[in-house]
C-alpha cells in the first residue's frame, strides 16, 4: 500500500502525462523542464477555454459540464485560484445523474465558502435530496451540510436532521450520517439546534445492533452531553454496558469491527470519552461493571500482543490510554490511579517513541491527583533520563512538562538542578518555557531564599536572552521584602559580575542590589564601594541605554550609601558622554541626578534614595507569563493588548521601580526636587497604588455594584450602539439584569451570563474541592465578525491572591453567527469576597466595543456538602458560639416562598441539606465545608422562613468571620 | 475531534486537504505552509506527534505521502494514527495497490473515500467493508475519471 509507488509511477506517470494532463493542464509537477510561466500559461489557457464552453451558445450537456467542473477542481486544488463555475456546480446537484451529483456536491464543499450567495441555490437542491428517500442521494446531501457547515446551512437543516436520524425505517449508512451532519451544525450553531423529543431517542442509538451507528450517534451524544449534561445522564449506564460487551467480547466477535485482533478501538475510545463527561457513576452496580471494564483493559495491557503490527499495538494502547484518561478524570479509586501509574512508568521506557511520549504527557495530569502524587514521583529518574537523551524535541518539551508537575518540595532542588542542566543544551524553541519553570519552581519551593538567588543567577548566566523582564523583576522583589538574604544576594552579585563576560540581564540585577544593599558587603576590602561601583561601571559602555539609566540610579544611590566615593560618582555624571548624551533619557538622569548630588543635604538625599520599600505581595508575575505561553503560538496585536494589560495588572509596579529605581521612592520630597519629568514618564505609580487607568476602571466597576459598566467611559459599549431600535433599552436596566444573573449563578453552574444585541456569553462550570473549571462561550449573535476579540478576566488586587485563574486566549475573529469557547481553570487558594471580572473587547464593524461582567466565581462553589446526625449538628453548632464566628441577616423575601424551591436553592448553593434536624420542620438547616487550597472552613447554616411577614432569618456559623459573612450575602440575594 | 487533514508529498505539494472547521481561504493557505514546512523538518524516528498551536499534529509517512491530521488536545492520538492507516487500507482497498498518483488523478475519489469514513472531523464508521461498498456501489452508476477525461473534449 502506498510502498510500491516508485515503480507504478515510473510505468504510468508518463502515460498520465501524455493522455490526462494534456488535456486537464496539470502538467505543473511532471513534466519537467517547463519553467513556472510556462506552466501557468498552461493553466490559464485551459481556464480560458473552459470559460468559453461556460459562455458559449450552445447549451452545455450534463457530461460536459460535469467534466470542466471537475477541472476546475483539478487546477483549483493544484493551488490555483478560481473565480467561475460555480453556478454550473449548482446545476450539477439538480442532476438525476448520479456521477453528476456528487462533483457537484464536491466542488461545493471544497470551494464554496459559508458567505455565498449561491447558498440558497445549494439549499434547495439539498433538500430535494433529503426528501429524496434515496439514500445515496441522501448521503451526498449530508455530506455536504457537514462540510460547509454554515449558519445557513444550520438555519435551513438543523430542524430537519434531527428528524431523519430518529425516524424508524432510516437506513443505518444515512443515519450515521446524520447523526454527524448534526454535530457539526451544533458545533457551528448550538443555538439553532432545538433540544427536544429527539435527544431522548438519541441516546437510545447506544444500544443500536449496528456498530456504525453506535459509534457516529457516540461522537454525537459526547458533545452534546458536555453542554447538557442534565439531558443526556441517562447515557452513562448505557455507554458503560456497551463498553463492557466490547471489553469482553472475543477478538473476532465483532467481525469487521475488530481492528487488527483489537474490538472496536473507536468506538471503545468514543464511549470513554462520553463518561468523562461526567462523574463517576453513582448507581453502585453501574460504577462496579465501569471498574470491572477499567481493570480488563489494565489487565489487557499485560497480555502477550496477539499481533506484532503496529496497528495492534496502536489500537490497544489508545484505548489504554483513553481508559487512563477516565480514571484520572474520575480520581476517585486509588487503586486504578496506582495501576496506572504503573503502567505509565513501564511505557517510559518503550522503545516505541510514541508512546514514552503519551506517557509522558499522560502522567502530566496523573501528578496532579493527590493518590498518585507519589508514585508518580517514583519515576522521576527515568524522566530525568528522558530529558537527557530523548532526540525528539517534542518528548523532551514533555518531559520538562512532567518534571513541572511533579515538582514538590521533597524533590525541587533536584529537579530545578537537572532543568538548569538541560538548559544550557535546550532547544531554542523551548528555553523561554523552561527558564519560566524553573523560575517559578525556585520560587514556590525555595525553603531557603540563598538556594533561590543562586539558581536565577544561574539562569541569567546559562540563558540570559530568554530571561524575560518578569524573571529579574521578581528576584529583585523578593531580595527587596526579605531581610534575610539581602547580604547574601549583595554577594552573589558582586561575585558573578566579576565575570568579564556577564549577561545584560545580570548587569541589571546587580546594579539594582548594589544600589540598594551594597552597603552590605562594603565591610569587606575586597567589595569596597570604589571597587563596587568601578565593577558596575565597568559595564556600563556595553549596555543598553535601559540598562545604563538604570545604572545611573544606581550610582546615585551610592552617593547616597557611600559618600566617600560621591565625587568619583560626580565626576562620572559630569563627563561628558552622561551630560551630552544623545538619548534624552540618560541625559535627564545625569544632569538631575548630579544636581542632587551637589545640591541636596545629607537629609534629603537620605529620605530620596532610601531603600525600596518591600512591595506588596502578589501573585508572581512569572506565572502569569508561563499561563500567556501556553496558550496559541501566535503573536499577534492581540497578544501585544493582552501583554499591556496583564503587566498592568501584575506588574506595573516592577518596571516603573527599577528604572526610577533612586526616586520612586514614596517620599513627597522627589518632586519638589523637579525630578519628577524625566523619571517619571516612562513609570508607573508607586508600587502602593498600583493602579494603572485600566486597573481604576474595573476596580470601579466592582466595588459599584454593576457589573457591567456602561458609560462610565465612552468606550464602553451600551447596548444602543448595536442598533437602532435598542436605544429605548435603559443602560440601567441592562446593570440590573446582568447584575441579577450574576446572582442566578450563585446556585447554579450553568446558564447565560450575559446577553445584548451583539454577544450572548453562555456559562458552563463544575467544581470539585478547591478547583473548578469554567467554559465560557461567546456567541456572536449578529452576522458580521467580531474582530480583534480578546475576552480577559481579571481578579483585583485583593483577589488575586486568593483565587488562581488560568485562560488559553481565544481566536481573535469570531464569525458571525459563530460560537468561541474559553476555558478558565481555577483555583481557590484562600476564602474570598469579590467576583473576578470578564473583560471583553472586541470590534464589531468600525466600533471598538469594551464591556465587563462579573464573573460568578463565588465562595460557595468550592462547598462540599456533609451530611451529618441532629445531635452533631447542634454540637458543631455550639462549638461555633464565637459572636464573630456567627453572621445573621433578616431580610425581606424576594420570591414566593416556597419550600422545595428553598431546598433546591440551599442544595444548589453547595451545602448539605439536613432533614429532621431542626426541631421546627418549617427550618432549612444546611452544612458543608469551603475547601481552599490552604484550609477548610466548616459552615453550618440555618435558614427559618416567617411566612406572614414574607421574612427570612439567615444565620451562618463558620469557623472564620469573612467567611460566614460572604456565605451570608451570597445566600441572602437568593429567596 | 479533527481540524483538518492534509496529504503532501516529501516535497511539499499538498495533494488532498480535508477542513472540518470553516476557515478563510488565505488563512488555509497560511496554515498549509507552515505544517507542511514543521512537519517535513523533522527527522525519522522522532514521535508522530507535534504540538502546533492549541492543536496537536499526527503525521505518518506513507511511502512518498505525508498524511497529517491536527486534532485537539483530549483527542486521541494513537488512533488517529490509526485513523490514518484505516484510510489508507480503504484507498488501497478501492485502487489496488494505492499510489500518490492515483490520488492525484483520482482526487475526487480520495474525496469521496474520505467522506465515507470521516464527517465533521469524527469517524464515521471504521469498518472497511461499509464505507468502501458505499463507493463501489456508487461506481457502478458511472465511469471512472479518467474513463470521461481521456475522451476527446475539445
Amino acid at each position: 500500500m502506498l510502498t510500491t509507488i516508485k515503480q507504478k509511477a515510473c510505468y504510468s506517470a508518463a502515460l498520465y502525462c501524455l493522455t490526462f494532463l494534456n488535456k486537464t493542464g496539470a502538467t505543473l509537477t511532471f513534466c519537467k523542464g517547463k519553467s513556472k510561466e510556462a506552466e501557468i500559461k498552461r493553466i490559464n489557457k485551459e481556464l480560458a477555454n473552459i470559460r468559453s464552453k461556460f459562455k458559449g451558445d450552445k447549451a452545455l450537456d450534463g457530461y460536459s459540464k460535469k467534466k470542466y467542473v471537475c477541472k476546475l477542481l483539478f487546477i483549483f486544488l493544484l493551488g490555483h485560484d478560481i473565480d467561475f463555475g460555480h453556478m454550473e456546480a449548482v446545476n450539477l446537484l439538480s442532476s438525476n445523474r448520479y456521477t453528476e451529483k456528487q462533483i457537484g456536491y464536491l466542488f461545493i464543499s471544497v470551494l464554496v465558502n459559508s458567505n455565498s450567495e449561491l447558498i440558497r441555490l445549494i439549499n434547495n437542491a439539498i433538500k430535494n435530496d433529503l426528501a429524496s428517500r434515496n439514500p445515496t442521494f441522501m448521503g451526498l446531501a449530508l455530506h455536504c451540510i457537514a462540510n460547509v457547515g454554515s449558519r445557513e446551512m444550520a438555519e435551513a437543516f438543523a430542524g430537519e436532521i434531527p428528524k431523519i436520524l430518529v425516524a424508524g425505517d432510516t437506513m443505518d449508512s444515512v443515519k450515521q450520517s446524520a447523526a454527524l451532519c448534526l454535530l457539526r451544525l451544533y458545533r457551528t450553531s448550538p443555538d439553532l439546534v432545538p433540544m427536544g423529543d429527539w435527544t431522548s431517542r438519541v441516546v437510545h442509538l447506544l444500544n443500536d445492533q449496528h456498530l456504525g451507528v453506535v459509534t457516529a450517534a457516540t461522537s454525537l451524544i459526547t458533545t452534546l452531553a458536555q453542554k447538557n449534561p442534565e439531558e443526556f445522564k441517562t447515557s452513562v449506564s448505557l455507554a458503560v454496558s456497551r463498553l463492557s460487551r466490547i471489553v469482553t467480547s472475543a477478538s473476532t466477535d465483532l467481525q469487521d469491527y475488530t481492528y487488527y485482533f483489537v474490538p472496536a478501538p473507536w468506538l471503545s475510545v468514543k464511549l470513554l470519552r462520553l463518561l468523562q463527561c461526567y462523574p463517576p457513576p453513582e448507581d453502585p452496580a453501574v460504577r462496579g461493571r465501569l471498574t470491572e471494564c477499567l481493570e480488563t483493559i489494565l489487565n489487557k495491557a499485560q497480555e502477550p500482543p496477539k499481533s506484532k503490527k503496529v496497528q495492534h499495538s496502536n489500537a490497544k494502547n489508545a484505548v489504554l490510554f483513553e481508559a487512563i484518561s477516565l480514571i484520572i478524570h474520575h480520581d476517585s479509586e486509588p487503586n486504578l490511579l496506582v495501576r496506572a501509574c504503573n503502567q505509565l512508568g513501564q511505557f517510559l521506557q518503550h522503545r516505541e517513541t510514541n508512546l514514552r511520549y503519551l506517557a509522558l504527557e499522560s502522567m502530566c495530569t496523573l501528578a496532579s491527583s493527590e493518590f498518585s502524587h507519589e508514585a508518580v514521583k517514583t519515576h522521576i529518574e527515568t524522566v530525568i533520563n528522558a530529558l537527557k537523551t530523548e532526540r525528539d524535541v517534542s518528548v523532551r518539551q514533555r518531559a520538562v512538562d512532567l518534571l513541572y508537575a511533579m515538582c514538590d518540595r521533597s524533590n525541587a532542588q533536584q529537579i530545578v538542578a537537572e532543568m538548569l542542566n538541560y538548559l544550557e543544551t535546550a532547544d531554542y524553541s523551548i528555553r523561554e518555557e523552561i527558564v519560566l519553570k524553573v523560575a517559578i519552581l525556585a520560587e514556590k519551593y525555595a525553603v531557603d531564599y540563598t538556594w533561590y538567588v543562586d539558581t536565577i543567577l544561574n539562569l541569567i548566566r546559562i540563558a540570559g536572552d530568554y530571561v524575560s523582564e518578569e524573571v529579574w523583576y521578581r528576584v529583585i522583589q523578593i531580595v527587596i521584602n526579605r531581610d534575610d538574604v539581602q547580604g547574601y544576594a549583595a554577594k552573589t552579585v558582586f561575585e558573578a559580575l566579576q565575570a568579564p563576560a556577564c549577561h545584560e540581564n545580570l548587569v541589571k540585577v546587580g546594579g539594582y542590589i548594589l544600589g540598594e544593599f551594597g552597603n552590605l558587603i562594603a565591610g569587606d576590602p575586597r567589595s569596597s564601594p570604589l571597587i563596587q561601583f568601578n565593577l558596575l561601571h565597568s559595564k556600563f559602555h556595553l549596555c543598553s541605554v535601559p540598562t545604563r539609566a538604570l545604572l545611573l540610579s544606581t550610582y546615585i544611590k551610592f552617593v547616597n550609601l557611600f559618600p566617600e566615593i560621591k565625587t568619583t560618582i560626580q565626576d562620572v555624571l559630569r563627563s561628558d558622554s552622561q551630560l551630552k548624551n544623545a538619548d534624552v533619557e540618560l541625559q535627564q538622569r545625569a544632569v538631575e541626578y548630579l544636581r542632587l548630588s551637589t545640591i541636596a543635604s545629607t537629609d534629603i538625599l537620605a529620605t530620596v534614595l532610601e531603600e525600596m520599600p518591600p512591595f506588596p505581595e502578589r501573585e508572581s508575575s512569572i506565572l502569569a507569563k508561563l499561563k500567556k505561553k501556553k496558550g496559541p503560538g501566535t503573536v499577534t496585536d492581540l497578544e501585544e493588548i493582552k501583554k499591556e494589560r496583564s503587566s498592568d495588572m501584575n506588574g506595573s509596579a516592577e518596571p516603573a521601580s527599577v528604572n526610577a529605581s533612586a526616586v520612586s521612592t514614596p517620599s513627597p520630597s522627589a518632586d519638589l526636587l523637579g525630578l519628577g519629568a524625566a523619571p517619571l514618564t516612562n513609570s508607573a505609580p508607586p508600587p502602593s497604588s498600583s493602579g494603572s487607568l485600566l486597573v481604576d476602571v474595573f476596580s470601579d466597576s466592582a466595588s459599584a455594584v454593576a457589573p457591567l459598566a456602561p458609560g462610565s467611559d465612552d468606550n464602553f459599549a451600551s447596548p444602543d450602539l448595536a442598533s437602532s431600535e435598542v436605544v429605548s433599552e435603559e443602560p440601567a436596566d441592562t446593570v440590573h439584569d446582568a447584575d441579577e444573573l450574576f446572582h442566578k449563578f450563585v446556585c447554579k453552574n450553568n446558564g447565560v451570563l450575559f446577553e445584548n444585541q451583539l454577544l450572548q456569553i453562555g456559562l458552563k462550570s463544575e467544581f470539585r474541592q478547591n478547583l473548578g473549571r469554567m467554559f465560557i462561550f461567546y456567541g456572536n449573535k449578529t452576522s458580521t465578525q467580531f474582530l480583534n476579540f480578546t475576552p480577559t478576566v481579571i481578579c483585583s488586587d485583593d483577589l488575586q491572591p486568593s483565587l488562581n485563574l488560568q485562560t488559553k486566549p481565544v481566536d481573535p475573529t469570531v464569525d458571525g453567527g459563530a460560537q468561541v469557547q474559553q476555558v478558565v481553570n481555577i483555583e481557590c487558594v484562600s476564602d474570598f469576597m469579590e467576583a473576578p471580572i470578564l473583560n471583553i473587547q472586541f470590534r464589531y464593524g468600525g466600533t471598538f466595543q469594551n464591556l465587563s461582567v462579573k464573573l460568578p466565581i463565588t465562595l460557595n462553589k468550592f462547598f462540599q456538602p456533609t451530611e451529618m446526625s441532629s445531635q452533631d449538628f447542634f454540637q458543631r453548632w455550639k462549638q461555633l458560639s464565637n459572636p464573630k464566628q456567627e453572621v445573621q441577616n433578616i431580610f425581606k423575601a424576594k420570591h414566593p416562598m416556597d419550600a422545595e424551591i428553598t431546598k433546591a436553592k440551599i442544595i444548589g448553593f453547595g451545602s448539605a441539606l439536613l432533614e429532621e434536624v431542626d426541631p421546627n420542620p418549617a427550618n432549612f438547616v444546611g452544612a458543608g465545608i469551603i475547601h481552599t487550597k490552604t484550609t477548610q472552613i466548616g459552615c453550618l447554616l440555618r435558614l427559618e422562613p416567617n411566612l406572614q411577614a414574607q421574612m427570612y432569618r439567615l444565620t451562618l456559623r463558620t469557623s472564620k468571620e469573612a467567611v460566614s459573612q460572604r456565605l451570608c450575602e451570597l445566600l441572602s440575594e437568593q429567596f | 475531534m479533527i481540524h483538518f487533514i492534509l496529504l503532501f508529498s516529501r516535497q511539499g505539494k499538498l495533494r488532498l486537504q480535508k477542513w472540518y472547521t470553516t476557515l478563510p481561504d488565505k488563512e488555509k493557505k497560511k496554515i498549509v505552509r507552515e505544517i507542511v514546512q514543521i512537519i517535513l523538518a523533522r527527522h525519522q524516528k522522532t514521535s508522530s506527534f507535534v504540538d502546533w498551536k492549541d492543536l496537536k499534529l499526527v503525521y505518518k509517512r506513507y511511502a512518498s505521502l505525508y498524511f497529517c491530521c491536527a486534532i485537539e488536545d483530549q483527542d486521541n492520538e494513537l488512533l488517529t494514527l490509526e485513523v490514518v492507516h484505516r484510510y489508507v487500507e480503504l484507498l488501497d482497498r478501492y485502487f489496488g495497490n494505492v499510489c500518490e498518483l492515483d490520488i492525484i488523478f483520482n482526487f475526487e475519489k480520495a474525496y469521496f473515500i474520505l467522506d465515507e469514513f470521516i464527517i465533521g472531523g469524527e469517524v464515521q464508521d471504521t469498518s472497511k467493508r461499509s464505507a468502501v461498498k458505499a463507493i463501489e456501489d456508487s461506481d457502478m452508476l458511472q465511469e471512472t475519471v479518467e474513463e470521461y477525461m481521456n475522451k476527446p473534449a475539445f
